[in-house]
């Protein structure tokens, strides 16, 4: 059963869900796009998120329980049939095992589960991998629905379109890190993530994305409408780079050429419901052809 | 132009705040006592949104460059021009080559300057509120240094006389206990009845780390219900699967000690939220420093409504004393 909770005189919160799936992401995001359309006077932020999403309001205009009561008609009356999410394909280039990261993960062993290894050996040890290599390659052989954006600006939690038993699972540092590079690659509990700007964290951290998904001066070319790049519900193919190939992403960003390869798409969460498989091969063919 | 000769602890240029782009992590950033800052805004005439100055513990020293009219509202931090005490609360005209300093810190944390016109800088996604942590917004997206130069704007709706002086009625109140009203709820199910108890019961003490992204306690360790974790939270019973956290929810990884997410706070995480401070308690949250004590008191939403009326009411009331 969802859960309708006061957060102060100006946030609803609604968890969907205790547990992380496609299906009630896809359904956070059905409700909330039919609450955007309806237009309802008083609200002032309309934040999807992984399970569950968060309403903010003014209360001036709309009592909460007024608010409360559309939301749970909404939950009644929204269905997945027909809904449909125009997305973006996007390929994100990552160097796995970067020197700057592994600079962060030797700094911070002792606020780590397994200070003797490094997160991306642990990470493959306890998801029965047999090396790290075949770690990255699950990781990268799928790809991922951007299913939440936040914690920072432009941050995409991101969960892979596989069968649940084929997903990866990781803990969060014992305690948070106080410090993260910038566009750091990480995981925790069942979701991937780019750290758009340096700071605290404590996801496992595994690479660095080549690429920016925060450009406060707006100067590349697919940040010309926004300062951030992740859009809830992009499809996101992490694909493992080697260092030639960083650098050369790196010079482009700086002279200001560089630009993302993706391909708009429309798709249903039928689709992916169906087969994620299937949909997945699908969405890399696009991506690439 | 008012020239910063120094820039304090950490200054930075505040408005209303940036509203609306919660839901690709921007947080609102903006004045932490909105109150304070709300009636210096008042005071000087100016519009309800135009920027001012959020001074922490320790004032910057400032001249003025041309002829101005400030306000100084908040926390008790005395300040003086040309050396000379000069009052708080109250409409104050500068001369051109003036030089505003300040004490040290006698109550509360932080202390707005309003200036008839407002801070100008460029307007960030409608706001010129500063975020530090990704560097928009205020002073190029940092707090002021030394050598700063800011330009005074055109913010300003009507002339208030000087000398226009608040009663204390309309002044912030430091005598009595630090209670932060809360509404519990959001994940407040995953903790056990006995520590839901304790969190009322006892008093929490600010730790250093206590800033505009947030507040940490010390007291005790809190605990949560036994569960097998749901899939996607991660294994800690502090983990869920990474939601939205509303400004000024307080959440308690690991149990160990409650934060206080406030205005530049990250937007959501993975970890137990429990109840939100409200809104009109984000002001006196914004007052308490760091080893000061405070009791968080449960309120229900109606309360907390009858809180905001009140509240709307005394600004309300300041804007027409300051108008007549």
């Amino acid at each position: 059963m969802p859960r309708y909770e006061y957060g102060g005189d100006e946030f609803i919160f609604v968890e969907l869900s205790e547990e992380m799936s496609l299906e009630v992401n896809f359904q956070a995001m059905a409700i909330t796009k039919q609450l955007k359309e309806d237009n309802v006077p008083g609200i002032v932020d309309i934040c999807p998120s992984n399970a569950s999403y968060m309403i903010r309001f003014q209360p001036e205009k709309i009592h909460p329980d007024d608010l409360i009561a559309k939301l749970k008609q909404l939950e009644e009356s929204v269905s997945l049939d027909g809904f449909e999410i125009s997305s973006r394909i996007v390929d994100m280039p990552i160097l796995f095992e970067d020197p700057w990261t592994h600079e962060t993960v030797m700094r911070f062993r002792d606020r780590h589960q397994d200070p003797s290894s490094t997160d991306l050996e642990y990470a493959a040890r306890i998801n029965g991998f047999d090396s790290k290599e075949e770690l990255i390659q699950a990781i990268t052989d799928y790809p991922y629905i951007a299913s939440m954006i936040g914690f920072v600006p432009g941050l995409p939690w991101c969960y892979q379109m596989v069968p649940r038993e084929q997903q990866i699972q990781v803990p969060k540092y014992v305690r948070p890190r106080t410090f993260t590079s910038e566009r750091a690659f990480g995981f925790g509990g069942a979701f991937a993530v780019i750290y758009p700007v340096q700071g605290a964290g404590g996801y496992q951290l595994f690479g660095t994305a080549a690429a920016p998904i925060f450009e406060s001066e707006q100067r590349l070319h697919d940040f010309k409408d926004s300062m951030t790049f992740p859009r809830q519900g992009d499809l996101l193919r992490f694909r493992s780079i080697t260092m030639d190939e960083y650098e050369k992403i790196r010079k482009e960003v700086k002279d200001g050429t560089f630009r993302y390869v993706m391909k708009d798409f429309t798709f249903t969460p039928q689709q992916v419901l169906e087969d994620p498989k299937a949909f997945s091969d699908d969405v890399l063919g696009r991506l690439y052809a | 132009m008012i020239k910063v000769k120094n820039p304090g602890l950490e200054t930075t240029v505040q408005d209303y705040g940036r509203i609306g782009y919660y839901n690709v992590g921007m947080p609102p950033s903006g004045a932490m006592d909105k109150y304070s800052y709300t009636v210096g805004n008042i005071l000087v005439g100016n519009d309800e949104n135009a920027a001012s100055l959020e001074i922490t513990y320790m004032g910057p020293v400032l001249q003025f460059q041309e002829d101005a009219v400030i306000a100084i509202t908040g926390g008790e931090i005395p300040p003086k021009i040309n050396g000379e005490s000069v009052p708080m609360w109250e409409t104050l005209s500068v001369k051109s080559g003036d030089e505003l300093s300040f004490d040290f810190v006698k109550k509360g944390a932080r202390v707005y300057l309003a200036v008839a016109g407002g801070i100008e800088v460029p307007l960030i996604m409608e706001s010129r509120s500063t975020y530090t942590l990704c560097g928009i917004g205020g002073m190029e997206g940092r707090a002021l240094q030394e050598g700063d130069e800011l330009t005074i704007g055109t913010n300003k709706k009507q002339d208030v006389k000087e000398g226009t002086s608040l009663p204390d009625e309309y002044r912030l109140d430091f005598s009595g206990d630090n209670e932060i009203r809360v509404v519990l709820g959001l994940c407040s199910y995953r903790l056990t009845e006995d520590s839901k108890k304790r969190f009322f019961e006892r008093e929490w003490t600010v730790t250093t780390e206590a800033n505009r992204v947030g507040y940490r306690f010390k007291g005790e360790r809190l605990h949560f219900m036994e569960r097998e974790q749901p899939f996607g939270a991660g294994s800690n019973a502090s983990n869920v699967v990474d939601l939205g956290y509303p400004i000024g929810s307080i959440q308690v990884p690991d149990g160990v000690e409650p934060i206080a997410l406030l205005n530049d706070a990250v937007t959501g995480g993975g970890y137990v939220t429990i109840c939100t401070i409200i809104s009109t308690d984000l002001d006196k949250m914004a007052q308490v420093k760091t080893n000061e004590k405070v009791r968080f008191v449960s309120v229900d939403i109606e309360e907390a409504l009858q809180a905001r009326n009140e509240y709307r009411d005394t600004v309300e009331k300041v804007r027409q004393f300051v108008a007549k």
